[in-house]
């Protein structure tokens, strides 16, 4: 073997190593949290890298909590519900920023980007007293409220990009034709946006799923809370136990949709994000 | 099929004016084509007939109907896009349907006019294939298809063949040629490229800088061009410009000293322009003769291009840059490197005054 091929092999081996070094350091903690939830709570701080018994207590435990199941359910309610909003209003207001020309477009642009930039904490008090004024604490449709302020901007944003894309001449055959906007919209440009449309609607998806904060401080009472309050106040037997089985459990039970969500749009999503870099 | 009338039309983006003033008028039937440089406002004239752009002041027509505020489908117009603009994810069939449908017509009707409008673009092998499956010319007539099959007063063309390669251009050319005698419809179209004009129009409207510089037939522009802006536009080589001074006008012509070529004799009536007046006068390729050189008429021939049947003979022309040319049938006797005398065609002399506008022919003048 000559020094050439001697130094090819090493580099092979060194960037598969490297590949190898960022998936563990990737899914390693995933793949903690999954087999941990296997584990009974007796087991739970022996260190192994594959569980010696499969133990589907946790599972059955959390499953069976009718909170719990009431939680996915208002997570479910509310995620899709805000995907829902925040598409509307954004492709309605995408046409607007994107098609019509008026004056201060590009200044109303810069607001909606500046309003998503804002980190929870500043609004959170605020905030509460509009759902307070509105008179729904510790209802699901607070937090669709309150989600949808944070997610329409970075659709509004990524929609707009996309729209802009889209050639003139389309919409101007389309009024040709006799379109409306309304019409235009639905007929010609949605059908050619469903990478974006995908892409956000996702993100949008996840963004509400997993949020936290807003989720702990807008609701009271087991029956109106989402997953990730949810999980976070699992008791376990005692106040000095914190019931690690249980949660993680739960955890994989409510991340599944989501890894499914991404695995049947993740060609979209490529799409949809590329379509929106790469010109315009 | 309608006619339609400008009046004074202006169009006003900002500070540019775009349009200025245009008075036009165009026949039931007729094909009209709005030809000029880039940027001379002849795609915004056409939008405005449209209604794709507002107009700022004046009066369309169409029928004797004003109809600068009524949106395009309220016009009867449909219109042919330089890019095709087809809709990406429509069949042919949908494409062609697409303004029929919003139109609310019934399902029947729909059939009727797209299988009929496919039937003269010959496009019913292709009524259930998407866009991207298509060749540029059949997505030119799909194009086409779509404007035509709402059956529109006026069809309207933006440069609908620039993104054609040349010979599909011809042939494509052909077709709408073809299409007009056979629909009979008033149609505009919009072009840079004065062959398309030359070729297909009934009457052209030659723009420049907003302004209609003049209107007629291709073979009134090319015989007689009202200005030097529309003699140096239409032609292709495109005509010869130099400098001459007005030596004697009278009743049956004036005299003029050509630069370089020396004087010349001219039927154009010259009594408005003041003695020894800086004019310049204009010959096409083909009505320049050359012969052997004598005292100052003496120009170099810098290049002769061959083209089968015909050849152009470029010459150094002494004052500025723009080459002189030459035009004569094949084969040439004439080589680069030559000394040769310009001898032009006094019939066919064009005279431009300082500022542009043709000097009238006598005839011209007894008509009107």
């Amino acid at each position: 073997m000559t020094a050439r091929q001697l130094s090819k092999i090493a580099k092979r081996v060194g960037f598969w190593a490297l590949i190898v070094l960022i998936m563990v350091y990737a899914v390693f903690p995933f793949y903690y949290a999954v087999i941990t939830s296997f584990k009974p709570s007796s087991e739970l701080f022996r260190v192994e890298l594959w569980p010696s018994t499969w133990h589907l207590g946790n599972y059955a435990q959390v499953l069976t909590q009718s909170s719990f199941l009431r939680a996915i359910f208002n997570s479910i309610v509310v995620a899709v519900s805000v995907v829902f909003i925040a598409l509307l209003l954004g492709i309605t207001a995408s046409y607007a920023l994107g098609r019509v020309r008026f004056r201060g477009r590009s200044t109303v642009l810069l607001v909606i980007l500046g309003v998503s930039m804002f980190p929870q904490v500043a609004v959170l008090s605020g905030l509460f007293e509009v759902i307070r004024t509105l008179n729904l604490y510790n209802n699901p449709a607070g937090l669709i409220l309150s989600y949808t302020i944070f997610t329409v901007p970075f659709t509004v944003w990524v929609l707009t990009t996309f729209m802009k894309q889209l050639p003139m001449e389309l919409e101007e055959a389309a009024i040709m034709d006799g379109a409306t906007p309304w019409i235009t919209i639905t007929k010609v440009f949605l059908p050619l946006m469903w990478p974006a449309m995908a892409t956000t609607g996702l993100l949008a998806f996840i963004a509400a799923w997993n949020e936290f904060l807003f989720a702990l401080t807008f609701t009271l009472t087991d029956t109106q809370r989402t997953v990730p309050v949810a999980i976070a106040l699992l008791s376990g037997g005692s106040a000095y136990e914190l019931p690690w089985g249980p949660i993680m459990a739960a955890s994989v039970v409510v991340t599944v949709p989501l890894v499914v969500l991404v695995i049947i749009f993740q060609r979209r999503i490529v799409s949809g994000l590329t379509a929106g870099a790469v010109k315009g | 099929m309608a006619s339609v009338t400008l009046e004074k039309i202006n169009k006003v983006f900002g500070r540019d004016h775009i349009i200025d003033d245009v008075d036009l008028e165009i026949g039931d039937g007729e094909f009209v084509v709005f030809v000029g440089p880039s940027g001379c406002g002849k795609s915004t004239l056409l939008r405005l007939i449209a209604g794709l752009e507002s107009i700022t002041d004046g009066d369309l027509r169409i029928d004797d109907t004003v109809v600068n505020d009524l949106p395009p489908r309220e016009r009867g117009v449909g219109m042919v896009f330089q890019s095709y603009a087809l809709y990406p994810h429509m069949t042919v069939y949908d494409n062609m349907a697409f303004g029929l449908k919003l139109a609310k017509q019934s399902d029947e009707t729909i059939n009727d006019r797209v299988m009929s409008t496919a039937r003269i673009l010959q496009l019913e092998e292709l009524l259930h294939r998407k866009p991207k499956a298509l060749s540029g010319g059949q997505r030119q007539r799909v194009a086409m298809g779509r404007a035509m099959a709402r059956e529109p007063r006026i069809l309207l063309f933006d440069e609908p063949l620039s993104n054609l390669d040349a010979s599909l251009r011809v042939q494509m050319r052909n077709e709408i040629a073809r299409l007009h005698n056979r629909l009979g419809s008033t149609m505009i179209y919009v072009t840079h490229d004065q062959v398309e004009a030359m070729t297909l129009a009934d009457k052209i409207v030659v723009l420049n800088g907003g302004h209609v510089e003049q209107v007629g037939s291709p073979q009134a522009l090319y015989q007689r061009p009202a200005t030097k802006f529309v003699a140096g536009f239409i032609g292709s080589p495109t005509m010869n410009f130099m400098p001459a001074q007005l030596l004697a006008k009278d009743d049956h012509g004036c005299r003029v000293l050509a630069a370089g070529v020396g004087e010349l004799a001219l039927p154009q009536d010259a009594s408005a322009q003041p003695q020894s007046a800086g004019l310049s006068i204009g010959v096409r390729p083909e009505h320049l003769r050359l012969a052997e050189p004598s005292g100052d008429n003496r120009f170099e021939i810098v290049n002769v291009e061959y083209l089968g049947n015909e050849v152009y003979v470029y010459l150094d022309p002494k004052e500025g840059d723009t080459l002189l040319i030459h035009r004569s049938e094949a084969p040439s006797q004439w080589e680069e490197g030559q000394h040769v005398a310009l001898v032009p065609d006094t019939q066919h002399v064009h005279l431009f005054d300082d500022r542009g506008a043709a000097l009238d022919l006598p005839a011209q003048r007894q008509a009107a």
